[in-house]
């Protein structure tokens, strides 16, 4: 079979982990990497869910390995650190069954709050490292990925960036081949990892880095089940003035760039190839390294003593591209017109959401907010400017109660934490535990719009449906943050404003933890149909102002200090109508 | 054809400008060409400003588009217009659906909406500009707009006008086949 297909990075990924025969794959969703569980759960013969978090993920995917079947999990680059404690010790313990954790950076930080290297986490893990170059790569590579794991008894890293991942590209599908399970032994040695068994792996954790180091200089091919060979590292000699090594996206830019030049095209970028790389160099005249983010490949390189030209010339920081190699190696004029200066155009939160009208309450009541991951984040933005800080998944909480314990509880009187229902899930509810535990006083606002909303609406454990849209028991957050013994907890309609104003000012000011529970889901969930659109009355309209202060995207001032609603924006939520004092905006049937 | 063809589409989060790199995609993939598409997800989503890069031919390597490549610069809104132009190489057409939409930069008063902006464009630019938003109130639906602008694009693409409304046919709601077709002949045929 040589069905063709134009697919996603991700859709590739997902399309490799099913024809290497996978049968288990955990994840949480997180841009760039969500794309990868939603097209996994389409193949029924591949068991796929929704953890609350990639450590959990993580944890599920060892399990099945350990098991004697195939396995993964998915997650961004900075979920990768809360997955870094099983991963860790799962390099120790190995892989029955092939065990693949795809990890996506963000070069240019289009949807994440850092820019870390996950090539870094993974040469402290001691696990290796593949990365592809575009959709057909990424699925012969996820392929690959699970025949070394098994071949080298390793967890394996298939790493990828943003680009990647959602750039679509042609790939050619072969069919689905399941390794037979491997039969469960108890092996107490491997498995168990307590300090007696753990000294020992770790001799076995340094000798199979060497091992796949050695093995990658011969060009690792794979054989069955692909419709070609895939060569892991390879070099292609063209003319020796300029050679460059590099790996994944960067690779493509090199092509587009300097067709010509020679280059030694890396698909494992850990461990590296020491002879292949020697071989290489003494061959060109000039050698770059081209990688985006850390230098981790150079620094390897130039501890070899080998000369190369590297970051100093291209940055640590963004995406690159093919004009980059072409101003710094080519010296080419590009002659390219300069760009205009223009207004930014920052994301918001949509009309109609249900945030919007919280952070409304919060701003009027002159609260700080400390913030989380998700959607929500926006709420740092003018004209709600709100949120005062935002560091990981679960932080609001915690960092909250950290303030409490360094100021004391009157410090607090005008703070909340903010935390969406997928994240308090996924992190808050363990740093609400230790508010509680510690005797802390904070104030906790969920804002369960029902759904992981900034990724594009997964499910999780509070909403009742699996990754599988299987109907199940939700967890109940108020029922969660009551069995913490939280005596205040209060659930409140997002856009009942009074009443939020209400809740907020009474629990803000009182002695003990207390959770508000903001409950709207999310006005792009298919299921959310506000009945009415709002228009504006111009006659009453007294330009006061009050209605674009939540900043409602479908609300403009006009010139003469009156206001337009976009009527194909406007979801009909009822906030702007709501705050207007002059009954100029009223609500009309759709 | 040796050369790979560059297109961009830019507008706001939320304006769909997926469809359109999605008939796009579809008509390539039928002309046997190779492609690679790149797009943006997530944050940048809401509201935000949005680009998708499509490049296609006989084999393409990178899958964006970059400064001074574009043969066809598609934007939805003419703030994006301008944001983009500098992307067009020489003799490139630059695509507009004439529509403001304000960034809340300017709601806010940071900042000011530029005027003039397909005026002083078509200084520099081959602009091609059309008001989609009225010529689909013309066909009775406002939400075609889309295929509007992709018809007045199309004029400048190397695909025959039976093959686009093919894929425009496999592509859209087949309840709104007829209509979208309608809306894509308006902008061919303009």
């Amino acid at each position: 079979m040589s069905e063709k297909k134009v697919m996603l990075g991700n859709e590739a990924i997902a399309r490799g982990a099913y024809e290497a025969g996978v049968k288990v794959s955990s994840a949480y969703p997180g841009t760039p990497s969500t794309e990868i569980s939603e097209n996994l759960v389409k193949y029924p013969e591949v068991y796929c869910e929704w953890a609350p978090n990639e450590k959990v993920a993580m944890e599920v995917a060892v399990g099945a390995s350990i098991s004697g079947v195939r396995a993964m999990a998915s997650m961004k680059h900075v979920g990768f650190n809360v997955a870094a404690d099983p991963m860790y010790t799962a390099a120790y313990i190995g892989a029955t069954g092939g065990l693949v954790a795809v990890v996506a950076d963000d070069p240019g930080m289009y949807s994440s709050q850092n820019e870390q290297d996950t090539r870094q986490i993974c040469r402290a893990a001691q696990v290796p490292v593949l990365e592809p170059s575009d959709s057909q790569e990424a699925k012969d590579f996820m392929k690959l990925a699970f025949d070394l794991s098994e071949q080298f008894d390793t967890p394996m890293v298939l790493r990828t960036t943003t680009r990647l991942a959602h750039s679509q590209g042609v790939v050619a599908l072969e069919d689905r081949v399941v390794p037979e399970d491997k039969p469960y032994e108890r092996n107490i040695a491997k498995n168990v990892m307590m300090p007696g068994n753990a000294i020992k792996r770790h001799v076995f954790v340094e000798q199979r880095l060497k091992d796949m180091a050695e093995a990658a200089n011969t060009l690792v091919v794979a054989k069955e089940g692909f419709s070609k060979d895939v060569p892991l590292n390879r070099v292609e000699m063209n003319d020796t003035k300029i050679g460059f090594i590099t790996s994944g996206i960067p690779y493509t830019y090199v092509k587009e760039a300097c067709p010509n030049a020679s280059v030694l095209k890396l698909g494992l970028v850990h461990p590296l190839p020491k002879k292949l790389i020697e071989e290489f160099a003494s061959k060109v005249d000039t050698l770059y390294i081209f990688e985006e983010l850390e230098p981790v490949i150079e620094e390897q390189v130039r501890a070899w003593g080998i000369d190369c030209i590297g970051k100093e010339a291209f940055t640590v920081q963004g995406e690159y591209s093919a004009n980059m190699i072409r101003k710094v190696v080519l010296k080419e004029d590009l002659s390219i017109n300069t760009p205009a200066k223009v207004p930014a155009r920052p994301p918001l939160l949509c009309p109609g959401c249900p945030h919007r009208s919280v952070y409304t309450v919060l701003n009027k009541l002159k609260i700080h907010a400390a913030g989380d991951i998700g959607c929500y984040t926006l709420g740092a933005v003018a004209p709600l400017s709100v949120v005062d800080t935002t560091i990981c998944m679960g932080a609001s909480i915690s960092s909250l109660h950290g303030m409490e314990m360094a100021k004391g509880k009157e410090y607090i009187k005008n703070w909340v934490a903010v935390i969406g229902d997928s994240t308090f899930m996924h992190t808050g509810v363990n740093s609400l535990m230790n508010m509680v535990y510690n005797q802390g006083t904070g104030t906790v606002i969920i804002l369960d719009n029902s759904t992981t909303g900034m990724t594009g609406h997964q499910d999780h454990a509070a909403t009742g449906k699996t990754l599988q849209g299987k109907v199940v028991p939700a967890i109940n957050i108020y029922h969660l943050c009551k069995s913490m013994g939280i005596e205040h907890v209060t659930e409140v309609n997002a856009f009942d404003i009074k009443e939020l104003e209400k809740v907020i000012k009474e629990e803000v000011a009182r002695d003990a933890v207390s959770v508000i529970i903001t409950k709207s889901p999310c006005a792009l969930l298919k299921e959310v149909h506000f009945p009415n659109k709002c228009v504006p009355v111009p006659e009453k309209c007294k330009k006061c102002g009050m209605c674009l202060k939540p900043g409602c995207p479908a609300l403009t001032k006009n010139e003469d200090g009156t206001i337009s609603i976009d009527a194909t924006m406007c979801n009909g939520c009822g906030l702007c109508k709501n705050l207007c004092p002059f009954d100029a905006i009223e609500e009309v049937a759709k | 054809m040796a050369e790979t063809k560059n297109i961009m589409i830019v507008g706001v989060g939320g304006q769909g400008t997926l469809l359109t790199s999605r008939i796009l995609g579809g008509i390539i993939l039928t002309a046997g060409y190779d492609v690679k598409l790149s797009e943006v997800h997530g944050m940048a989503q809401r509201g935000g400003s949005v680009v998708t890069f499509v490049r296609y031919g006989e084999k393409v390597a990178e899958p964006i588009v970059e400064e001074g490549q574009a043969d066809v610069l598609i934007a939805f809104e003419r703030l994006e217009a301008l944001r983009y132009a500098h992307f067009l190489k020489p003799g490139g057409a630059l695509v507009i659906n004439d529509q403001r939409i304000d960034p809340i930069t300017v709601v806010t008063g940071v900042a000011q909406y530029p005027e003039n902006i397909i005026e002083d464009l078509s200084k520099t630019y081959k602009v091609y500009s059309v008001d989609a938003a009225a010529e689909a109130l013309k066909l009775g639906n406002s939400r075609v707009f889309n295929n509007i602008v992709l018809g007045v694009a199309a004029q400048h693409m190397d695909f025959s006008k039976e093959d686009w409304l093919d894929v425009i046919a496999k592509t859209v709601p087949p309840k709104t086949i007829e209509i979208n077709q309608k809306a894509f002949l308006v902008g061919y045929e303009m």
